[in-house]
């Protein structure tokens, strides 16, 4: 990285100036080195770490988001316990899909710039604002996207402005969708979106809400092989993030080992269908 | 064509430093007070949007008095410093000791290079994890950097309400304890005819550094909070 970061230095001029409230704009200008993309030519696939399934419903009395804890190098388990869902800040969540050395990387820049935007600005950005800044974030990348590196965020967060969760989708050339009940992305985000259109329902409960989730990245781990399930042996559980009007948290580790733990057992007393009962009686 | 005048260097620091120390003494009052669960910010500031005291890091906060646009210009930079600090190498990484020496080093060459020198008097404050770990650095206009134990006070009466501080503090004192220290010792400050004032608690802006948070620990306390905590009448 260029520029002078280091100490018994004066600040240089840039830190001076009173021009803009982003880290993102303020790292671009002092030291650009650390943001242009690197650049990759030639070569065949790279078999960087892939992280895979996040999901996010929309609550009652937020949203939920939660990811798997699997990455993938070509064939070979990279890691069986990165955490791909994030704080962004005190009232929203971030989780990435795709490279997971971009994706990471991302998340912790975005993190720097809301933080910055707060501590200059004295107040926090508009949920829609975060998105923006995000999906700016994600245009950046886009020079690796088109050589196969990838990474693609999903962001969920409380409205403090209309009082309800919301969940915000990208693509890699930096389009911002919203998304009104439930999104996924990532490698199972296809069986995942189809076990949520089963088992989400509007104003659901918190603690449903999060059943579901972890059902759905139940439902995308059996059909997608970069899709971790839940890991029985070692004890390694999705990460859960509920973000409500209280801010953001996490669901504790046993607490999603009991969600497991519930829905381990109707798969194995309904069979592995995961139908959802009938009303008025099952299917003749 | 008119000669410029010779001024010699003794001449012409004094100058500025005279020139920087009225602008200070000219601010309203700032105090910072290290206590057994925490370090608290208390500075007279009707204004509700200008923030005299303000968060730089998980664990440093910064109060400053004198010009506004000036000290905001520091505020700024230091919240930049510390940011580009914690992404280039960890949030561990960010320390009230460098950023108080890019300050100094900042200030010290704007005394001596620019025209006008800063009006400004700063305080750069990290809480330990223990009260002993606290640590708190006064920086002048010139750049000098005074490490200093348990309280502080910048701006106007500073000297008075320095005295009150140092004769009433302890390092054992409660949060509640220390703010009530902190506006008694506003109030010591004399008025012009000599008497003792008063200090309302709308006029006041309270913040302060938490000990023992995991991450961000700065907070700020509204009128409401204040209001409580203060003996009334």
């Amino acid at each position: 990285m260029s520029g002078d970061h280091g100490s018994g230095a004066r600040l240089p001029a840039a830190f001076l100036a009173s021009d803009t409230s982003s880290f993102v704009e303020f790292l671009g200008r002092h030291a650009p080195d650390s943001l242009t993309p690197l650049t990759r030519s030639g070569g065949g696939p790279l078999d960087a770490p892939h992280a895979t399934t996040i999901v996010a419903l929309v609550c009652g009395d937020g949203v939920v988001m939660a990811g798997d804890r699997r990455a993938t190098a070509g064939n070979v388990i990279a890691s069986r316990d990165i955490v791909k869902v994030h704080p962004a800040d005190a009232h929203s969540a971030i989780g990435i899909a795709g490279a997971a050395g971009i994706g990471l990387e991302m998340i912790r820049l975005f993190q720097v710039e809301l933080e910055h935007f707060e501590k200059l600005e004295g107040t926090t950005l508009s949920l829609e604002g975060k998105a923006t800044r995000l999906a700016a974030m994600v245009r950046g990348n886009l020079g690796m996207a088109m050589q196969g590196l990838a990474a693609v965020p999903l962001f969920a967060g409380w409205d403090l402005a209309t009082r309800r969760g919301r969940i915000f989708s990208f693509d890699a050339t930096g389009g911002r969708y919203t998304e009104s009940d439930h999104h996924s992305i990532g490698s199972g985000s296809y069986f995942a979106r189809g076990s949520m259109k089963k088992r989400w329902r509007p104003g659901i409960g918190t603690v449903d809400a999060a059943a579901v989730a972890v059902e759905a990245l139940f439902d995308a781990a059996d059909d997608d092989s970069a899709t971790g399930g839940p890991d029985v042996v070692r004890r390694i559980w999705p990460v859960v993030a509920v973000i409500d009007a209280d801010g953001y948290r996490e669901l504790a580790d046993a607490d999603v080992e009991a969600l497991v733990t519930d829905l381990l057992a109707r798969r194995r007393d309904d069979g592995p269908t995961g139908a959802v009962p009938m009303v008025g009686g099952s299917p003749a | 064509m008119s000669q410029p005048f010779y001024v010699s260097p003794e001449q012409l620091m004094k100058d500025r430093a005279d020139f920087a120390r009225k602008g200070v003494a000219r601010g309203r009052a700032v105090v910072v007070v290290a206590h057994a669960e925490g370090i608290s910010f208390v500075g007279e500031n009707p204004s509700r949007a200008l923030h005299k005291v303000s968060e730089i890091y998980d664990r440093i906060a910064f109060a400053a008095v004198g010009k506004y646009n000036e000290f905001e210009n520091l505020r700024v930079a230091g919240v930049r410093y510390a940011d580009l600090r914690g992404y280039s190498y960890d949030r561990a990484d960010v320390t009230a000791r460098g950023l108080a020496n890019a300050y100094a080093q900042t200030l010290g060459a704007v005394f001596t290079e620019q025209s006008k020198p800063y009006e400004v008097e700063l305080v750069v404050a990290e809480v330990g994890a223990t009260p002993a770990d606290d640590q708190l650095y006064r920086l002048t206009y010139d750049g000098s950097v005074v490490e200093e134990h348990g309280v502080v006070a910048m701006g106007a009466g500073a000297e008075q309400i320095g005295l009150h501080l140092r004769e009433h503090w302890s390092a054992d004192l409660d949060g509640v304890a220390a703010l009530r220290l902190a506006v008694a010792a506003l109030g010591a400050a004399p008025l012009p005819d000599g008497a003792t004032r008063e200090v309302a608690p709308e006029s006041l802006e309270v913040a302060s550094l938490v000990r023992g948070r995991p991450r961000r620990s700065f907070r700020r306390h509204d009128v409401d909070e204040v209001r409580q905590v203060l003996p009334t009448g």
